[in-house]
């Protein structure tokens, strides 16, 4: 059996505020194969970008990565030196931003931006090769090439996160993370830079996980999903499956709540509110909310099973 | 990012109207007033001996006559903006027949030469403080220099002078038995013959300035910092920050090439305005330790009712921070991509 690329063991990254410790990623466990798309999913406060940050291991005070591992072929990320981390990122692991209105450096031309990252990993090319580089990487992208000589307030939003996605792939990564990536674009933007962002990830074979929130989105264009609530893990499967005949409670009433075609404008939602992640809840997170909850779910957390080849869950009433 | 002639064109006709407008109301000031500076002089001659009323008369109707002030209002206010366009400010009343612009030229060095220095010192060590001390990334304790900048940048210049003179010169004196202490006043030793080709009227004139200049310098380094450092807190919060750090660039271009470039801009404006309001920053601190420079000269000119020195000095300082903004305008759009003037 191959090693998975990507392999998460019981993450926990806590925000240590006045009022006590929040909890925002919680003993999350999970493998990522190569070439994957995953989707996460959650509601907003879940910890999803949390997730992202602390990957890059980019999480700042009051936040701290308390335990586990994320072991990116075969190097556990939290081991690393500074050093060793800083030339991970753009080699081997990339992050798409999701605010791509600011991300670029305002007073910086666009391909001096491009070549400080190839500069700052090594990079054996020449300077001419640097510019043909970053040229490809433009056209990679549907930009035009003239691009390059411009400054970031003379692109519109959808052609900044376009350089973005650029800088994203020049080392070639093995995993890039997309963090609601078109969240700041407008409708028919968000699907061109999407439809781009499959293209690429098709083409050079990257592993990517894509943030979001929008479910029947995800769906579209992701082999496999997860679902977090709460800072946990819930449930992870590939799209179809989980789609066809989800297991956990959580995702049951999320995919139900999703307006379909034939009664559409019928949004139901799912009742109840999100507990604190200061004082989560004894026993499984969501017992609160569910519809299914027994006093076991009171009690114990569920683990984070395998029920099938290459699908988890965690909830009793699967797993007992 | 060029800047079309025509913004230029623009800008300088308004340099022109401060010009004016400067030099009407330096006009119309003295006319306001109460006080007819010529009798004002006069009075201050005959009393200070010497003078009978008869040659009193006499002389005033030689000054009016002299600065044109038996002509007609309107005659005066065209003499007075041509002369002034041509850079002649007037002669002094008190020490006729000096000119103002000779006054000027032979003070404004001595300010520049001090308080520019210091101004670009502090600038620069100020900034680069705050920068670091802002970066959350810096060795940590550079975070104990806050409390004694803010403290510094606190405390009024002349304040710091005067603690200065006490401890550096007056105590330092008592300290060393007279052997090594800084000078009290002045520019530079009565003893030294001004001669700018010599080395050792330079090491003098810098020997003296050290006091005055460590007291602007020491109070606005602070201000540089703490102005630097709250920017620096903004900008490393901001989106390209995140993504430069995202991409593995290393700290040191993240810092220079993102950071601080970024934090630059509204400080290199400040340095400008600063620089254009050097005289007026520098006058009570020239004026603590009797400096030969011209907010020091200002003072004089005040004290002796000597109207057109004292707004001959103004004049040049209001046109100092027209210029200075001038400057800064014309510099912006090369320092700053996202700023152009006209399409
Ligand atoms: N800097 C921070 N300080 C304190 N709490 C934070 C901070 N950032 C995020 N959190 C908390 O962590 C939880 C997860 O946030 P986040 O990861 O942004 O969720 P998501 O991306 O799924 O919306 C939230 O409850 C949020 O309030
Ligand atoms: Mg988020």
């Amino acid at each position: 059996m191959t090693e998975a690329l990507l392999q998460i063991k019981d993450l926990r990254v806590y925000y240590h505020v006045d009022a006590g410790a929040v909890r925002a990623v919680d003993g999350v466990s999970f493998n990522l194969e190569a070439g994957i798309k995953l989707g996460l999913v959650g509601e907003s406060g879940s910890g999803k970008s949390t997730m992202a940050l602390a990957l890059m291991r980019m999480i700042k005070a009051p936040g701290k990565i308390e335990s586990g591992q994320m072991i990116l072929d075969g190097v556990d990320l939290l081991q690393l030196s500074e050093e060793k981390m800083r030339q991970t990122k753009l080699m081997k692991l990339s992050m798409i931003p999701q605010g791509a209105m600011n991300s670029l450096n305002p007073v910086m031309r666009i391909d001096k931006q491009m070549m400080d990252g190839l500069e700052d990993h090594n990079s054996l090319l020449s300077k001419e090769e640097l510019t043909a580089r970053i040229q490809e990487l433009l056209t990679a992208v549907d930009l035009d090439p003239k691009v390059a000589k411009m400054y970031p307030h003379e692109l519109s939003g959808g052609m900044k996160q376009r350089v973005c996605v650029a800088m994203a792939i020049s080392m070639e990564p093995d995993l890039i993370i997309a963090d609601e990536p078109t969240s700041a674009l407008d409708v028919v933007i968000q699907r061109q830079v999407m439809a781009m962002i499959n293209r690429l990830q098709e083409k050079l074979g990257l592993a990517l996980i894509l943030i979001g929130h929008d479910m029947g989105l995800m769906a579209q264009s992701v082999d496999r999903l997860a679902v977090m609530y709460a800072g946990r893990m819930m449930e992870i499967a590939d799209t179809k499956v989980i789609f066809g005949n989800p297991l956990h409670p959580y995702t049951q009433l999320l995919i139900s709540s999703l307006p379909v075609l034939e009664n559409k404008g019928v949004f139901s939602g799912i009742p109840g509110v999100t507990p604190s992640l200061l004082t989560p809840p004894p026993g499984c997170v969501f017992h609160t909310r569910c519809p299914k909850a027994r006093d076991v779910c009171r009690e114990r957390i569920p683990v984070f099973t395998e029920v099938e080849t290459g699908r988890w869950v965690a909830c009793h009433l699967i797993t007992a | 990012m060029r800047i079309p002639l025509s913004y230029v064109l623009k800008r300088i006709g308004f340099l022109l109207m401060v010009m004016w407008t400067a030099a009407t109301i330096n006009f119309i000031l003295p006319h306001l007033s109460p006080k007819d500076p010529v009798a004002e002089q006069v009075q201050q001659k005959i009393s200070s001996g010497g003078l009978s009323a008869e040659s009193a008369q006499e002389m005033q109707e030689a000054l009016r006559t002299l600065y044109g002030l038996d002509k007609p209002l309107w005659q005066q206010y065209v003499k007075y903006l041509w002369n002034t366009f041509r850079f002649d400010l007037g002669r002094s009343i008190y020490s006729y027949p000096r000119e103002v612009m000779d006054i000027i030229g032979q003070t404004i060095w001595w300010t520049v030469g001090f308080g520019g220095t210091a101004t670009v010192l502090a600038f620069v060590i100020g900034t680069v403080l705050g920068a670091l001390v802002g970066w959350s990334k810096a060795p940590k304790f550079l975070s104990a220099l806050i409390p004694p900048l803010a403290m510094f940048s606190a405390v009024p210049s002349f304040i710091l002078a005067l603690v200065l003179i006490y401890f550096m010169s007056f105590k330092l004196q008592q300290w060393t038995g007279g052997a090594f202490y800084f000078p009290l006043r002045g520019g530079y030793s009565s003893e030294t013959i001004i001669n700018i080709a010599d080395l050792n009227f330079w090491k003098d004139v810098i020997w003296h300035s050290i006091l005055p200049a460590l007291s602007m310098l020491l109070v606005s380094t602070g201000g540089w910092a703490l102005g630097m450092r709250a920017m620096m807190v903004t900008v490393e919060g901001a989106d390209y920050i995140t993504f430069a750090e995202a991409k593995g660039l290393k700290n040191r271009r993240v810092f220079f090439r993102y950071a601080l470039r970024n934090c630059m801009l509204p400080q290199i404006t400040s340095l400008a305005m600063q620089l254009g309001t050097i005289v007026t920053s520098a006058t009570l601190v020239e004026s603590m330790f009797s400096y030969p420079g011209i907010g020091n000269r200002l003072g004089t000119a005040i004290s002796q009712f000597d109207y057109y020195t004292m707004y001959g000095i103004i004049f040049f300082l209001v046109m100092g921070i027209a210029v200075a903004t001038f400057i800064v305008d014309m510099i912006y759009p090369f320092l700053d991509p996202r700023i152009s003037y006209g399409s």
